[in-house]
């Protein structure tokens, strides 16, 4: 790895006693879900104050860690028992809540309703069920709008939101501002005029010619009747996606970045960097998850590997002489060929990384490399020990590093 | 070992960024090797697919990167186009721009009218025979299920129209197992495995669509077999990483780090085989199970597909 510096370990203490909000974002599989939940822990273990994860589709494994069974926006605390059964004394409480995408939905109609048969009426329509599923951003929408609910609600210290994985990590930025849009745009006006009067006006127009003919006058009568249902609750739903665009670039609120150092994700991480410094968001943690260790690119290890691939030979005889019979001399070369040639494959993989590190680790508040677990966080105590990396615990985690 | 080329039409799906495009890439460098006339087509336009075969842009039009191998990346407007042209025989005149953006708007609220745009233009390819193979690089999960679905689903919503008068021919194609199989991609991890081994089971329960194939991406070699393992285990011991420091004259941190490294491996490559067996028992023993080792080098780009059809030739 690129020669990580020491670090302030106060520094990720001070960022998180002064936020609210932290919005864990990456692209897919990077460990969003699992930073987000280790990154809570460590803060209710060792800050204290009431601390809530908000996770969307967690590994089976994890929710069974944090004790989610099922679906429902319900948050559940961890017991303080838990925690001392993996060897944890917390300061604070642990809360988690796993994200209901249709739940929150409905929640969402229910409020922004004029009133409570106009309500009905659109929970009962069938274009409404695939709307809430496939509206484009529609997930992302939702998580910021769970995470403004419990921010208002105000009975939490700090929430730490997990994101649904985006097929483009920068919808999720722009999801309130979309859905601001998309009240305003023509064709939702178009859609809403009332039908008798569209056919007046457009039913000689070669689009809806064509439309009818292709589609069937039906479905837009569908489409329209569903649109126009919606069109209530325009006031509402704008009033509201501006007002979770202003918590996210509230001062309380901060984002973690979570990338692996692979080509893909990490493009992505450099793409979002961009992305978010470009609407003022803030950026006060970094997470590079799942690195190699740092000793794969040593160039004492290197020149190690090379002698033991050059050697492996001499140096089986000679372990097979010294090894009073359980090192044969073949089967020893054969290790000490594989084990030298594995070193240079991952130290291939280990030297990219780095270099994509160095260029993700520029210019921003705190960096943490997370390595990767084996057989990883089963269980509270794993996602203690990541939470541990993360927050710096002495002597743990040497690399770390501050810019 | 399967007849997975024998087939005229295969979706590759799976999670994000396991390695569809990079599958679907050497899947069709692999059947215009065979001499078949190939389609690849990238449903998702992100310009993946032309990067991996280091061409230009893949235009919806096509573009040949090879010999019997041409392709192109979807899109909605242009498929629409086509359709109204061709198939609906609708007189387009001048621009499409306000239709495609309607469309795309109701498209928003109906199930299946992008889907079936995006299916259709495959399953034409298909039946008017312009090649032997379409090799699609589908959506993730998420999506490819309606895509899929849309066809039969489609008949739900769309009551009257042309668009429901032209699905049967597409089920048709798509539910013929010796036509068009699905290809499902994973690497050997826990979440991977699970969409997949869920993803099989949607398939099977709610398209037509047969699973034809899964593919492990990214598996590490086995380093040890049962007796390098033992032998490795007596040289991670500190009189033997000792001896074989003195013996090269390097230190013996150097050497524990070289041995660390190896058992890291050797974790993670374990870590995966457990995953790996998940995926077997939850797709069943009779779908084919194909593995792709991991590229330590530059694993994109024209090289790399290359070295994934290699692979994927002496698999199938
Ligand atoms: N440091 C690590 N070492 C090893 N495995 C890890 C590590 N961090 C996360 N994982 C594993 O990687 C997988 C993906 O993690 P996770 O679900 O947190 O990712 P995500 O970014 O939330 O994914 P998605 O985008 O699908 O929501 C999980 O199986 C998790 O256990
Ligand atoms: N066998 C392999 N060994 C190592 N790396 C690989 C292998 N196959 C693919 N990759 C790498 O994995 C990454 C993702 O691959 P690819 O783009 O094919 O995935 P995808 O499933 O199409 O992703 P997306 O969902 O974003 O379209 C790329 O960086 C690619 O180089
Ligand atoms: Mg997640
Ligand atoms: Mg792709």
């Amino acid at each position: 790895m690129s020669a990580p510096t020491a670090h302030d370990p106060a520094a990720l203490e001070q960022l998180v006693a002064a936020k609210e909000v932290i919005v864990a974002c990456g692209s897919g599989g990077v460990g969003k879900t699992t930073t987000a939940a280790a990154l809570a822990a460590a803060v209710a273990a060792r800050l204290g104050g009431r601390v809530l994860v908000l996770t969307v589709d967690p590994a089976k494994r994890l929710a069974d860690a944090l004790g989610l069974k099922g679906i429902g926006n319900e948050a559940t605390r961890i017991p303080t028992s838990s925690f001392e059964a993996a060897g944890v004394k917390p300061k604070g409480e642990l809360y988690a809540a796993m994200l209901d995408m249709s739940e929150s939905w409905d929640a969402l109609v229910r409020r922004h309703a004029p009133d409570a048969r106009t309500a009905g009426q659109i929970l009962a329509n069938p274009l409404y069920r695939n709307i809430s599923r496939r509206f484009s951003q529609g997930q992302d929408y939702i998580a910021m709008e769970r995470l403004y609910e419990l921010h208002e609600e105000g009975s939490y210290d700090l929430l730490v939101v997990d994101t649904p994985p985006s097929r483009n990590a920068l919808d999720l930025l722009d999801a309130p501002a979309r859905m601001q849009d998309f009240f305003s745009s023509r064709l939702l006006h178009w859609l809403t005029v009332p039908y008798r009067s569209r056919l007046v006006n457009l039913a000689s127009k070669p689009f809806y010619q064509v439309a009818d003919r292709v589609l069937g006058s039906q479905l837009l009568q569908d489409v329209a009747d569903f649109f126009i249902l919606f069109q209530t609750m325009r006031e509402g739903f704008v009033a509201r996606a501006s007002a979770v665009d202003r918590l996210l670039h509230d001062l309380r609120t901060t984002f973690l970045l979570v990338t692996t150092l692979e080509a893909v994700p990490g493009r992505e991480a450099l793409e979002m960097k961009a992305a978010l410094s470009e609407r003022r968001l803030h950026l006060g943690l970094l997470v590079c998850n799942r690195v190699l260790p740092s000793t794969l690119t040593d160039p004492s290890s290197h020149e190690a590997a090379e002698a033991l691939s050059a050697g492996a030979g001499e140096l089986a005889e000679l372990l097979s002489r010294q090894g009073a019979g359980e090192l044969p001399a073949d089967v020893t070369a054969r290790v000490i060929e594989e084990v030298a040639g594995s070193f240079s494959n991952f130290r291939q993989v280990a030297t990219r990384e780095s270099e994509l590190a160095r260029e993700l680790s520029s210019a921003h508040g705190v960096t943490v490399s997370v390595p990767y677990q084996p057989g990883h966080v089963a269980d509270l105590s794993g996602l203690l020990q990541m939470g541990g990396t993360i927050w710096g615990e002495p002597g743990r985690s040497p690399r770390r590093r501050r810019s | 070992m399967t007849d997975l080329l024998a087939r005229r039409l295969l979706f590759v799906t799976g999670k994000g960024g396991v390695g569809k495009t990079t599958v679907a890439a050497a899947l069709g460098l692999l059947a215009a090797e065979q001499g078949k006339r190939t389609l690849v087509c990238e449903v998702e336009p992100k310009g993946d697919l032309s990067a991996a075969y280091e061409c230009g842009p893949t235009p919806f039009k096509g573009r040949e990167v090879g010999p019997g191998l041409t392709a192109m990346s979807m899109d909605t407007e242009a498929s629409l186009r086509e359709y109204l042209r061709l198939i609906a025989r609708v007189p387009v005149v001048g621009r499409i721009g306000p239709v495609a953006t309607a469309f795309d708007f109701v498209a928003t609220a109906a199930p299946g009218i992008r889907e079936i745009l995006t299916v259709g233009k495959l399953c034409y390819e298909v039946r008017e025979r312009h090649y032997d193979l379409v090799v699609v690089d589908a959506s993730a999960t998420g999506q490819v299920i309606g895509q899929l679905a849309a066809p039969s689903g489609i008949n739900e919503l769309v009551r009257v129209g042309l668009i429901r008068s032209q699905t049967d021919w597409m089920i048709e194609i798509l539910a013929d197992p010796a036509v068009t199989g699905a290809v499902i991609v994973t690497t050997p991890e826990e979440m991977p495995v699970s969409e997949a081994v869920d993803l099989a089971g949607r398939l099977g329960r709610e398209t037509a669509v047969r699973l034809a194939c899964v593919v492990a991406n990214r598996v590490l070699p086995e380093l040890f077999g049962h007796r390098e393992e033992e032998v490795f285990e007596r040289l991670c011991g500190r009189s033997e990483k000792a001896a074989v420091a003195k013996q090269l004259g390097v230190s013996v941190e150097a050497v524990s780090s070289v041995f660390a490294a190896a058992r890291l491996a050797v974790t993670i490559r374990r870590d995966g085989a457990g995953h790996l067996e998940q995926l077997r028992a939850g797709i069943g023993e009779e779908v084919p199970l194909v593995y792709l080792p991991y590229l330590f080098g530059r694993a994109y780009g024209l090289r790399a597909i290359r070295q994934v059809a290699e692979s994927l030739g002496e698999e199938l």
